[in-house]
């Protein structure tokens, strides 16, 4: 552990905190000109992952608040996309305002509310929702019922239409470089310190003038917005959504990617949700811990909370 | 329909069918609300208990089925359950949650999803996810009928059982030394420790009851319903929690008033409703109720400390 932590800060250093994500900027960039389309296709899906545990950091990490419903929030953005793709015939880059919109609704329909009480209502109201989400996309007609919606048309970006999954490739890490943007910017602010105060301690944060759930409020529909806007490029880009996608273990899935990866530590998110996503293909065949994987998850859950509560990879305490 | 139930003795029928649902809720609440009382903790795998108590259940009366046929084996494998899931509600609360104890909620309610997982996804494995069926070899529809509708033994056992064990835990936890105890952790722990209270030793003895009373659950609709899968402690465990809400968490009666509480208004609900709203009905209230009254109907309103 001590070495690892010597590893972490050795990245942390001033050279390398830009030079690492430079260079691993420039060899994502330039992957597509080697790599097949099934190895992109799994690159696609961690810097998915990235995006969705870089939303639900806004949340976990830095505010502290725990929500175990996070597919819902992209599984909102989904469909609303989806659904005015479909039934309204509205163009794709149109539909994100709305995605935003209806995810900062949900978020305050859902926050205000409960953040005013204990935090740890948040948790099963989130899971509660997550869960009346997913019934009522799975009773409605508009949202296509169990088999969901499909064929959503593929957008076009400057008379580019976005067919081919190396296309794909780059418009997400185009957006894991904005999500990762907004994070950094968001965690330096005075919104962003104020953030961690809360997390930290609480009552102190109310007791120094922090407006403690109104920042609560506002860190959740930042998430949201996160994750709806996600959710609307996954719906793009699968062409089909449904119901089964956002399940509990999805949400599990990301929860997990934020915490295991160090919460409110950016590197640590990312390499939290590549992990997520590129075990499962590695695995894939073996089949033991194919099957056993979450079983394993769960212990190293406990094990990392009991050894290394801050997760693998925590944010450094400035004195 | 070939019987012609008038609309009200539907509506009684399904009362009926709500008390029992509500049991099953109310006996897995008492656990949540006993826990959030007394560590503030919301136990995530306790759903998951009452999954393996239902299994044990099973596989006990498997087992035992040759050698004591009926009721008594029925309950021999009940007692077997409620042993196995105490134990394990000990062994997590010893392991897991113990360690925890004063660092920041969120740890430790991360840590008891940690939990649920390791025993869901053992479950999961162990029965290759596919459902086990239980025959008792009883006839499920015999009873008695009162009027136009018909209150089976079965469910006669099953809500006698709960009203005897609610009872029970009622008296225990307002009349004797131990449940005094509880009640002294539940207000202030560190206060507890001073007065020479095994403040430990009473939080796992929380664990063993809450853990043996959504056994007890788990192994009387493994009974009632004859069919048992890995992953029916997710919905309960959530519904439960949504009972102990209502009720006011960390009340006992709130736990079983919200308990029968909600299973009453699903079962009419699904009676006037679409039966695939059910859940969005339960959790709509859930949500509902945090708006209107987040203390529930019995809770205290309670200042957090700090």
């Amino acid at each position: 552990m001590k070495l690892l932590d010597k590893a972490f800060r050795l990245l942390g250093s001033k050279g390398a905190r830009y030079g690492v994500p430079a260079a691993l900027l420039l060899a994502m960039t330039a992957l597509p000109f080697f790599l097949d389309d099934y190895a992109l296709h799994v690159l696609w899906n961690a810097m998915f992952y990235a995006l969705l545990a870089l939303g639900l950091n806004v949340i976990v990490g830095y505010c502290g608040l725990c929500d175990l419903g996070y597919a819902a929030k992209f599984a909102i953005g989904a469909y609303t996309t989806g659904i005015l793709m479909k039934s309204f015939g509205w163009n794709f880059w149109l539909t994100l305002p709305m995605s935003i919109l209806v995810a900062v609704i949900t978020a305050v329909i859902i926050g205000a509310p409960t953040l005013k009480l204990r935090s740890d209502y948040l948790a099963i109201v989130t899971l509660g929702f997550a869960e009346i989400v997913r019934i009522t996309a799975r009773n409605l007609p508009i949202t296509g019922s169990a088999s969901g919606l499909n064929a959503i048309a593929r957008p076009s970006l400057f008379g580019l239409r976005l067919t081919k999954i190396s296309h794909w490739y780059y418009v997400f890490l185009v957006l894991v470089v904005i999500f990762v943007f907004i994070s950094n910017r968001l965690r330096h602010s005075r919104f962003g310190r104020a953030l961690a105060y809360i997390r930290e301690d609480e009552d102190a944060a109310q007791a120094m003038g922090v407006d403690t759930t109104r920042y609560k409020l506002y860190a959740y529909m930042i998430g949201a917005v996160l994750g709806g806007v996600t959710g609307s490029f996954f719906a793009v880009t699968m062409t089909s959504i449904s119901p089964g996608s956002f399940d509990f273990t999805q949400s599990a899935n990301i929860l997990l990617a934020v915490i295991l990866g160090g919460m409110g530590k950016i590197p640590g998110v990312i390499a939290g949700a590549a992990f997520f996503a590129i075990f499962p293909e590695i695995f894939r065949d073996v089949p033991i811990v194919g099957n056993m994987r979450m079983l394993f998850f769960g212990l190293l859950l406990i094990v990392v909370m009991i050894t290394r509560p801050q997760g693998f990879w925590p944010e450094r305490k400035r004195g | 329909m070939v019987f012609a139930l008038s609309k009200w003795e539907v509506l009684l029928q399904q009362g009926v069918n709500g008390l029992i649902l509500g049991s099953f809720y109310a006996l897995v609440a008492l656990g949540y609300s006993m826990v959030y009382g007394i560590i503030k903790l919301l136990n995530f795998a306790h759903g998951d208990i009452y999954m393996t108590g239902a299994f044990v259940c099973l596989s006990v009366f498997g087992v035992l089925s040759g050698v004591l046929p009926g009721w008594a084996g029925i309950a021999c494998s009940i007692v077997a359950a409620m042993i196995f899931s105490a134990v394990l509600g000990w062994l997590a609360q010893r392991f897991a949650y113990r360690p925890l104890l004063g660092a920041p909620r969120l740890s430790l309610l991360i840590t008891a999803i940690g939990v649920s997982l390791v025993i869901y996804n053992t479950v999961m494995a162990i029965t290759n996810s596919q459902p086990l069926f239980f025959t008792s070899g009883l006839d499920n529809a015999a009873g008695i009928k009162i009027g136009g509708i018909t209150v089976t033994y079965i469910q006669l056992i099953l809500l006698s059982v709960a009203a005897c064990v609610m009872i029970g835990l009622t008296l225990f936890i307002g009349s004797t030394r131990t449940g005094k105890a509880m009640r002294a952790i539940a207000l202030d722990q560190d206060t507890c420790r001073l007065m020479g209270i095994n403040v430990n030793k009473v939080i796992g003895l929380t664990f063993l009851l809450g853990s043996a009373l959504a056994a007890l659950a788990g192994g009387l609709a493994c009974v009632y319903y004859g069919n048992v899968q890995y992953n029916m402690g997710y919905t309960i465990g959530i519904k439960a929690f949504t009972a102990a809400v209502i009720g006011g968490i960390g009340s006992i009666p709130g736990a079983m008033l919200g308990g029968l509480l909600l299973g009453l208004l699903e079962a009419v609900g699904t009676q006037l409703l679409d039966s695939s709203w059910k859940d969005v009905f339960a959790f709509g209230l859930l949500i509902l109720i945090l708006i209107l009254r987040p203390n529930g109907l019995l809770g205290k309103s309670e200042i957090e400390r700090m």
